[in-house]
């Protein structure tokens, strides 16, 4: 394009194309057509592209973005081996149906697991997930975060009762820490800005005493990162304690060590032997006994892979056990009830629409347009009143000591002592909503209807047709578009609202979206309120494609 | 002479400069997130308007959440950026909070003033620390109100918690909340089971169908609500004869609208309401968010905010200064859930049962109550 | 006229008014009355009250006064489905949901008439609008000219007598048009239906009808047969709107013997026939056909009077030549010839002398 001047002209490739009789058809400028048209067509479509690449992003990151989060969550299970990652790994080989505790390897998992996700002060969001399959689980774990510091101080008392060296934390760093790390963390100051150097082991002490290297090394990437002080000179959790211990006393040759205090060392591991212990299985049932049954375990391993099908389960009035799925207790069954509630609730709304909107939407589609924009005015004004104060509206009409039941008292139709319930129950529900989602079912009828033309009507009865077989016949079939499309809009609205139902369907006009609220806002079960929804959008999905199956998705016009 | 004076002088130059300081690495902005309504009116009028006073720059800004606290918070942090810099919650939210990693962990004899008389904060908010991140403002009640007019005639007014449950002298609509919390202790205790050993029943599972087995006697005679405005608009309309609610809510119907309402304090359940520090803020905001919290709930703010809404401030110092109501000029004190009066019967909310047992509970509640 | 007719009338009105807002009349005083197949078409600018009149005739719209009569009964209060008029529709308004054969079973199907007795009739329908092979698809299948047939068997398959007509060509291009017009009035007198036509095409009205209703302003202007229409126009509107047509305003000087002499107003004294003047004296508009005017005066009576005109624009145009002229003030005067070998042809600038025959040259009112 730019330099237009040497650029070949049509005629050059008019006369490229009569010179060469055979092969491929060539462009002006010599290439193959093919090639040129293709190239033209991706700028055109690259153009295309970008034109609409902020709606696209905009539709990838507010609508499919969260979609695909909710799914994720619906599955996502990592917290349990994020937080218990020695734990998930030695539960492995326990056999969870055996009624057997777990071996003392397990519990000593446990202990450097939940010591260190304690300090990080995760131990709890552990717990509250865990609750949700087992009770007490919450309170568990708390209580385990304080306790087990309880069975590390047994070994940090003994081990500073020797020495007071083991007091303090540059003892510590002195053994574990490499000599380069030392001088750089001697150096560092917190008013640098930056974090402290990075604990670099001494060599060959994370063979000598393994369980104290690595136990020491969670403390001074703790210290260093979440605390942002410097592990060289803090003292040492007293889990660090219980894993020196446990190095000792387990064969360690300390005489192999000749870095810093190495008289320290093996003073303290010749006293080890006598040192007064305790097992983490006894550590455990001090802080509670429930550690000490097989319910908590076998929890913690059902749950322990990183994803997990538990929250569906849970939606379907199921849940996981050590022998596989079970439905639940007849007393906890309430999802599947609820699902088929909403469903059925859904339909008789969209029905009450499709009857209330129908002659509405006809009228308004056969008025003079001044006369119909005023009505249309009207049908949409319940979108521009708060969607509270229209549902507090339908409560203060349809109390007992409301307007509804006060007329009829007055009109003697209904004695003053068994007044109407009409409301905290289904029929307050599919009231309120047929109301609040009517405007969704005229509108698409409306302009449906409008596209009609009223001759059709006219040829009906010319041709002998009596006024209710010509609609019947003639009108109502071109209007069940709109009636599809109007059908879908409240049902799908239907099946997802929560604030209506929640203020005026009692006890039994509740949505399966209820539910999924008080999961998002109140339990935090957001795994639970994820699997629920995706089922609600699964549903959808299903009825949209029997939808298409049926009547054909073809015939939904919006307008 | 001179020298003291100069002496005086240059250390209140010192202090002044301090304060200065510290003024100058707080944030001069405040996003304090409440309840809305009368409730958080109480707390701008005792606690942020005399603050504002005193730090004219900073702006507060308040946001009306509360309700939904726990989930946006836990939304905020995931996505990393909390907006929050004060949250007002119940205190099992709190206690949720804290166990989620959501809230900070406070330590009250820094974060916190001691009393006038120079009791600790520790000491003199006592047993209500019920979480390491929970600094609490108020003791309320969840008890309940009934319609004078509607005591059947040869009948004494509803006194005990079990006239709740006696639909034969006491006909009529009941308001219960929606969940099981409170319903399920009062059940139990109005089917024999002594007020001592409500949670040991109540953990098993023979003593939650008890608990649901009792209230399914009442089960047709009530509207269960989820908020708590609805209890007193079920009353003022006549809807309902008995129901439970928050006792501001029911203070305000009776004394501030006048309406045929009276109070039963019978077996109320007190629970706390204060405040939490989200994680994850700034240090500016932190020190400013600190340094209100440190004034809003000395023993003098919070006595204060007795004027305006009939709950009992949490600090045992502040109960002899509550003094009358600012608008209706009558005495507090006998209004508050606390006074011995009132107080003859009640329980406290138990935030370690219900923390374990709430989803479990809950489960059964909701499937008993959707049959 | 509509007083002979009453006795073997088929459809009649009858001093019918309509006003749909109450203070205008749209149809005034129409009286009308057609025999047994005859094919009548009301014309007219849209507005004139045609439409309303066929819609009246219909029942989809009620007259505000007078009577409607159907082969002697009155139909004034009878519902449009009990009336048995077919109906050919503007927009055809075949029914989009059902195919071509459903569309023509529908009067059938209402009319309770048996399954093989309605497929045949379809059938019969169908090959008489040769469309034997469409049956089974949808409407939007079709192009225009086959929904227009599709139409006009619809309105015919359940036999009616009447078959009344809304300006059914009017979408189609001008080719298919003039083919459909003789398709339709073939049809019609192969079945000796009776047709009422509503047009706005005056080709499509002298071509088709036996009849044409001229309307114009709630009323009919004149009712003839085309030629007499066109040849014989009783008011100026007639003449104006049939056909192509030269005007010159002027006074009647005098009238005698069946011809009157009209000054015109530029002083030009002309012949022509008395058709709605009859005093002299009078305002006139002497209306005359552009193929009637002759510029060969030779072949004119003797002592006929004559006009000075001055060419303006030769047209070319095949089959004719169209010549303007500048007569009498007119600037728009147009004489129409035959392209014949011997044909003049003038050239613009050229002073010729016109004149006619003074019974092609109407005297009407002045309006």
């Amino acid at each position: 394009m730019s330099n237009a001047s040497e650029a070949p002209t049509p005629d050059d490739g008019l006369r490229l194309m009569e010179s060469a009789d055979t092969g491929p058809v060539l462009a002006a400028d010599g290439t193959p057509l093919k090639r040129s048209l293709g190239r033209a067509l991706r700028r055109q479509k690259l153009r295309a592209l970008m034109l609409i690449a902020p709606l696209l992003l905009f539709v990838l990151l507010t609508f499919i973005a969260p979609i695909a989060d909710m799914l994720f969550r619906s599955v996502e299970n990592q917290i349990v081996s994020d937080t218990l990652p020695r734990t998930v790994v030695a539960l492995k080989d326990w056999d969870s149906t055996s009624g057997e505790l777990p071996s003392e390897q397990i519990y000593e998992a446990a202990y450097y697991d939940i010591f260190i996700a304690a300090e990080r002060k995760l131990h709890t969001r552990l717990g509250s997930r865990l609750n949700y399959e087992l009770t007490g689980a919450s309170s568990l774990f708390r209580k385990s975060g304080r306790g087990l510091d309880d069975i590390g101080e047994v070994y940090q008392d003994q081990f500073e009762d020797l020495n007071k060296a083991w007091k303090d934390g540059e003892t510590w760093a002195q053994v574990m820490g490499s000599d380069a790390w030392l001088s750089e963390a001697n150096s560092w100051g917190k008013s640098s800005g930056k974090l402290a150097p990075a604990l670099e082991l001494r060599d060959g002490i994370a063979e000598l005493l393994p369980k104290t290297a690595e136990s020491y090394s969670s403390f001074a990437n703790f210290v260093r990162v979440d605390d942002g002080d410097n592990p060289a000179s803090e003292d040492p959790w007293s889990l660090v304690y219980a894993a020196l211990w446990q190095d000792l006393t387990s064969g360690a040759d300390v005489s192999a060590y000749s870095g810093p205090n190495a008289d320290l060392l093996q003073e303290a591991a010749s006293a080890a032997q006598d040192f007064e212990s305790i097992s983490f299985t006894d550590g455990f049932a001090e802080i509670d006994e429930d550690w000490v049954d097989t319910p908590i375990w076998q929890t913690i391993k059902t749950y322990s892979p990183k994803y997990t099908s538990g929250y569906f389960l849970n939606s379907v009035d199921m849940k996981k056990t050590p022998d596989g799925p079970a439905l639940r207790d007849e007393d906890q069954r309430i999802y599947g009830l609820l699902f088929k509630r909403t469903m059925f609730m859904s339909l008789v709304i969209t029905i009450s629409c499709i009857m209330l909107g129908y002659p509405v939407a006809w009228i308004l589609a056969n008025l003079p347009a001044r006369t119909a924009n005023l009505l249309m005015i009207l049908v949409l004004l319940p979108f521009w009143t708060s969607l509270l104060v229209r549902t507090s509206a339908w409560k203060v009409m349809l109390q007992q000591q409301g307007v509804i039941n006060d007329v009829l008292v007055w009109l003697g139709l209904v004695g003053d002592g068994d007044r109407l319930v009409m409301i905290n129950n289904q029929f307050g529900t599919i009231v309120a909503m047929t109301h609040i989602l009517l405007p969704f079912m005229i509108l698409p009828l409306y302009s449906v209807m409008q596209t009609i033309p009223q001759t059709y009507l006219r040829a009906a009865k010319s041709l002998g047709a009596t006024n209710w077989t010509a609609f019947w016949r003639v009108y109502f079939p071109q209007s069940v578009p709109g009636i599809g499309a109007g059908s879908i809009l409240v049902f799908i609205l239907a099946i997802g609202y929560y604030i209506t139902p929640e203020i005026v369907g009692g006890t039994t006009g509740t949505f399966i979206s209820n539910r999924i609220a008080y999961h998002i806002s109140s339990s935090l079960n957001w795994g639970l309120a994820a699997a629920l929804g995706a089922i609600l959008l699964a549903v959808v999905l299903i009825l949209y494609w029997a939808y298409d199956k049926i009547v054909g998705i073809d015939n939904v016009k919006l307008g | 002479m001179k020298l003291t004076k100069t002496l005086l002088a240059t250390s209140a130059l010192t202090v002044a400069a301090g304060a200065a300081w510290a003024e100058s690495h707080m944030s001069s902005e405040m996003t304090l997130v409440s309840w809305g309504g009368a409730y958080q009116a109480s707390q701008q009028k005792a606690y942020s308007e005399p603050y504002m006073e005193m730090h004219p720059d900073v702006a507060v800004v308040w946001d009306e959440s509360s309700n939904e606290a726990v989930a946006k918070l836990r939304a905020m942090n995931e996505a990393g950026n909390v907006t929050w810099d004060l949250v007002d919650v119940v205190a099992s939210d709190a206690i949720r909070l804290c166990d989620e990693g959501l809230a900070m962990e406070i330590d009250p004899e820094e974060d916190l003033a001691a009393a006038p008389d120079g009791t600790s904060a520790e000491d003199d908010f006592g047993d209500l620390l019920v979480s390491d991140c929970f600094i609490p403002q108020i003791v309320y009640s969840t008890t309940f109100g009934y319609r004078t007019d509607m005591v059947p005639e040869g009948v004494d007014a509803p006194s005990q918690i079990c006239d709740v449950f006696d639909l034969e002298t006491y006909p009529g609509k009941r308001a219960l909340e929606k969940r099981p919390i409170n319903n399920m202790e009062w059940a139990l205790l109005c089917d024999g089971v002594a007020k001592e050993d409500v949670y040991d029943v109540l953990e098993t599972d023979e003593g939650q169908d008890q608990a649901l087995a009792k209230l399914e006697t009442i089960k047709d005679e009530v509207i269960w609500w989820s908020a708590g405005a609805d209890t007193p608009q079920l009353l003022a309309d006549g809807e309902i004869f008995i129901g439970s609610t928050y006792n501001g809510r029911l203070f305000s119907v009776i004394e501030e609208q006048d309406q045929p309402v009276a109070m039963m304090w019978d077996a109320q359940v007190f629970d706390l309401d204060g405040w939490i520090i989200p994680t994850g803020l700034d240090d500016a905001a932190l020190a400013r968010v600190k340094d209100f919290v440190k004034f809003a709930t000395d023993t003098q703010r919070l006595a204060d905010q007795a004027k305006y809404i009939s709950y009992g401030p949490a600090r045992a110092s502040s109960a002899p200064l509550v003094g009358q109501h600012a608008d209706l000029g009558i005495d507090m004190a006998p209004h508050m859930p606390t006074d011995p009066n009132n107080a003859q019967n009640t329980f406290l909310y138990n935030y370690e049962f219900w923390a374990d047992y709430r989803d479990d509970i809950d489960a059964k509640f909701q499937a008993w109550l959707a049959q | 006229m509509a007083d002979t007719a009453n006795s073997e009338a088929f459809v009649e009105f009858e001093r019918v008014q309509k006003s749909y807002d109450g203070e205008t009349l749209v149809v005034k005083d129409l009286n009308l009355a057609l025999p047994k197949g005859e094919f009548l078409t009301m014309l007219g600018p849209s507005g004139s009250g045609k439409t309303t009149c066929l819609m009246m005739l219909a029942g989809f719209e009620t007259a505000t006064h007078g009577d409607i009569r159907l082969d002697g009964v009155a139909i004034n209060n009878i519902p449009p489905h009990k009336r048995g008029i077919g109906m050919v529709f503007q927009n055809y308004a075949l029914f989009p949901h059902m195919t071509v054969a459903e569309n023509l079973s529908f009067p059938l199907e209402v009319r309770k008439i048996g399954k093989s007795e309605r497929e045949k009739k379809v059938k019969r329908a169908l090959e008489m609008v040769q469309m034997g092979e469409f049956g089974g698809r949808r409407p939007a299948q079709l192009s225009g000219g086959q929904q227009q047939r599709i139409a006009l068997a619809r309105a015919l398959v359940f036999e009616a007598e009447l078959v009344l007509m809304d300006e059914p060509l009017g979408a189609l291009d001008k080719q298919l048009r003039e083919h459909m017009q003789f398709e339709i009035k073939r049809i019609a007198d192969n079945l000796g239906i009776t047709v009422v036509y509503v047009t706005h095409d005056q080709t499509e009205a002298l071509t088709m009808s036996d009849r044409v209703a001229v309307f114009n302003d709630g009323r009919i202007q004149q009712l003839a047969p085309p030629d007499v229409l066109y040849e014989a126009p009783e008011n100026s509107f007639v003449a104006q709107f049939i056909g192509e047509n030269n005007t010159l305003d002027g006074t009647i000087k005098e009238i005698a013997n069946g011809v009157a002499l009209v000054e015109l107003d530029d002083g030009g004294l002309i012949d022509a026939k008395p058709v709605n003047v009859s005093q002299p004296g009078e305002r006139t508009r002497v209306s005359i056909r552009p193929e009637r005017v002759e510029f060969n005066v030779d072949r004119l009576a003797e002592g006929s009077h004559t006009l000075k005109a001055e060419v303006q624009e030769f047209i070319y145009m095949g089959d004719i030549f169209r010549t303007r002229l500048k007569v009498a003030g007119n600037n728009d005067f147009i004489i129409k010839t035959r392209n014949a070998p011997d044909q003049v042809r003038l050239k613009p600038g050229e002073i010729v002398e016109i004149g006619w025959q003074p019974e092609d040259c109407r005297a009407l009112d002045a309006n």
